[in-house]
């Protein structure tokens, strides 16, 4: 796999050399925010299973990457998503009850159910909103980033993508115009193996998505995407570099999705389970975890109290927003222009009275 | 202020809003010191080094980062040399632009404006002469403007980039410096959706935008000879239209002949020509008739029998009057 940053040795010790030195309080933070993440995941492939949610998509064994890289930024840097990272959104304190509503796309969605699952917005801490079409978000954040600098504003970028991602027209033209006007972009590629069902290996003959950013001008790491602390060294030297105007960094987080695509998507049509059986020993919780109780700073009483409480708090929050009716007419018409323009109206006026006045 | 061309109205207009406000800033191929191949910003660059941005050559990364820019809180002014390239770019504008405020529930918005020039009549061949509005206008979240006169070039794009949504804002390119007229230096709008009517007449009504409008004014002026009196209404905003002048045009005359350069087949000719069958067919004495591009690609040697000419709308003009 090449030469690839690690921090978490097989001990659970941090390697003096690449380690962050986040302190007991972060480590505990991205900790939780992973199992977190992993516990949403669970619940709501199940809330899916059971015809309570339309559609989900996991992120499961890539936690330590999506997660530990919205934690190496900083709170007014911005974060654009692709569409699997609801770890990233939690780090932004977006609230798990919108999160969710989101999922249920009822009248409590902060989108007003005009998305299906896993496209949430969250601006109160600068998360982008998601469109599903792959790629699309990466010249936006450098088009944002790129923004920031010509305001002089000391923030970076932060877009996550995909291995398939980078097979897209939009990675060039963003790879391209970020080298060239030296926007403050961290580019994460999470590289999970899988676009659906197509392997690296045929999705691009580069020996490594890393040295792609050697063409454009821009440096390219390679991350272990198993370990979080790996991630946070990685990306936070890239945000470093972003904000003092040294320029775009590629980082490359080899991981793996241990899930399926999505709800929809059966994974055994494609690949072997000996394959995800062998990734799932270096699951990045595990790897965390260890880590935490090599520190001395965690231990399985810690654990089971943590998992406790995270599916209880997710369990309120289904509980807090599961039951709202669905997201009002008007709804459907509001925000497609600021004002809403006669024809929008004439329509809106039309369905009203054809369902009957209300709702 | 000596009268202006379109050209100068553009160049004019995007001078004084960037004065107005820093968020504005332009980025395109070759729009810096080269002034943009049909010279739209010329000089711009000297006043604003920092604002205006030759950018690497690709429609899709223009529209991308200008896109990005709206959201951070600038007010880009995005270039595409030709409509006829922009379709690299028609991802971000149908899924990102366009869709922004409503799929994040009003949380952000892509205030933008992308100028292009567009339409036949300067030899041109199939990549250099299109008229694909259609595509847009079908596209909810974007507004398409058009102007026909160095006026309302100024007047509309001022109101575009202060307009909070995404504009795809059409630059008629045939009638680039065919004419000029006096264009007032400093503030003025030309709010978008409201039409304009530039002849008036009781017999047939004529519905145009960018440059067909001028050829629907020479169809009148022949009609005018024969003693049939046609009002010209120049749109001058797509989407939203002008619901109101359309037909209050109709009703007045009773006649309609829609006009315009795009292939017939689904052009947004075809929905004014809907609206007014849904609306006012009561009023109307002649069937609803559309003179526009042929259903083939945009040709290179004939293009002078592509495009819609007066003696077309003249022979539509005649066959509603004698139905």
């Amino acid at each position: 796999m090449g030469d690839m940053l690690r921090v978490v040795r097989e001990d659970g010790h941090a390697d003096p050399a690449t380690d962050p030195k986040l302190s007991k309080d972060e480590v505990l933070a991205l900790y939780r925010f992973m199992l977190l993440e992993r516990t949403l995941d669970g619940r709501m492939l199940s809330l899916q299973r059971q015809g309570r949610i339309g559609f989900y998509g996991p992120s499961v064994g890539q936690e330590a990457a999506i997660v530990g890289a919205a934690f190496a930024m900083e709170p007014r840097d911005w974060i654009f998503p692709q569409y699997r990272e609801p770890g990233a959104a939690l780090v932004r304190g977006m609230p798990l009850t919108e999160l969710i509503a989101q999922f249920f796309g009822n009248e409590k969605d902060p989108i007003h159910g005009r998305q299906m699952p896993c496209h949430y917005v969250y601006r109160a801490g600068n998360y982008m909103s998601i469109s599903s079409v792959v790629g699309s978000q990466i010249p936006l954040a450098v088009g944002a980033g790129w923004a920031a600098r010509i305001r002089k504003d000391p923030i970076a970028c932060l877009v996550y993508f995909g291995d398939g991602g980078t097979s897209t027209a939009d990675f060039h033209v963003g790879m391209n115009f970020a080298g060239v006007f030296r926007a403050p972009v961290v580019f994460l590629c999470n590289n999970n193996q899988w676009a659906i069902s197509l392997p690296l290996r045929k999705q691009t003959a580069s020996e490594t998505i890393a040295q792609k950013a050697v063409a454009y001008g821009f440096d390219g790491v390679r991350v272990d995407g198993m370990d979080a602390l790996a991630v946070v060294a990685a990306v936070r030297e890239a945000q470093r570099r972003a904000r003092t105007g040294e320029g775009p960094t590629l980082v490359e987080a080899v991981t793996y999705r241990l899930g399926p695509h999505s709800s929809s998507d059966d994974p055994t049509r494609y690949r072997d389970e000996k394959e995800v059986e062998a990734w799932r020993r270096r699951d990045p919780i595990d790897i965390l975890r260890n880590h935490l109780v090599a520190r001395g700073v965690w231990d399985a009483d810690a654990d089971k109290a943590l998992h406790q409480e995270l599916d209880d708090a997710i369990t309120e929050a289904v509980h807090a927003v599961e039951a709202a009716p669905p997201p009002p007419l008007d709804a459907l018409f509001t925000d497609v222009y600021e004002e809403m323009p006669w024809h929008l109206r004439e329509e809106l006026e039309d369905i009203r009275r054809i369902r009957g006045g209300g709702g | 202020m000596p009268p202006m061309n379109i050209v100068q109205a553009v160049n004019n207009a995007l001078r004084e809003e960037m004065r107005r406000d820093d968020r504005v800033v332009l980025l395109g191929e070759d729009i810096g010191r080269n002034g943009g191949v049909f010279r739209c910003t010329e000089g711009l660059i000297d006043e604003f080094p920092d604002r205006v941005f030759d950018t690497p050559l690709a429609e899709g990364g223009i529209i991308g980062t200008a896109i990005g820019m709206a959201l951070y809180g600038l007010r880009p002014v995005p270039e595409i040399q030709f409509l006829d390239f922009i379709y690299s770019a028609f991802d971000q504008i149908v899924s990102e632009a366009a869709k922004m405020r409503y799929r994040s529930g009003g949380q952000y918005s892509v205030p933008m404006v992308i100028r292009t020039p567009f339409g036949g009549g300067i030899k041109g061949g199939h990549y250099h002469s299109q008229s694909s509005e259609a595509y847009f206008c079908h596209t909810p979240g974007l507004k398409v403007v058009v102007p026909s006169t160095p006026y309302d070039t100024k007047g509309l794009l001022v109101s575009a980039i202060r307009d909070p949504d995404p504009v795809l804002f059409l630059e008629p390119k045939k009638i680039y410096r065919a004419f000029r007229e006096e264009v007032p230096e400093g503030d003025y709008t030309v709010p978008l959706g409201d039409a304009a009517v530039r002849r008036e007449g009781k017999d047939v009504s004529l519905f145009a935008w960018g440059y067909m409008t001028h050829v629907c004014l020479e169809a009148a002026k022949r009609a005018a000879e024969k003693g049939i009196e046609c009002d010209v209404v120049d749109l001058r905003t797509l989407v939203p239209f002008d619901l109101d002048a359309v037909l209050d045009s109709v009703k007045k005359t009773g006649r309609a002949v829609v006009v315009y350069e795009a292939p017939k087949t689904g052009g947004f000719g075809a929905e004014i020509s809907a609206q007014i069958a849904e609306r006012a067919i009561e009023y109307l004495r002649a069937p609803i008739l559309r003179v526009a591009g042929f259903d083939t690609p945009f040709p290179y040697t004939l293009e002078d029998v592509y495009m819609p000419n007066a003696d077309r709308v003249f022979a539509a003009i005649q066959k509603a009057m004698t139905f």
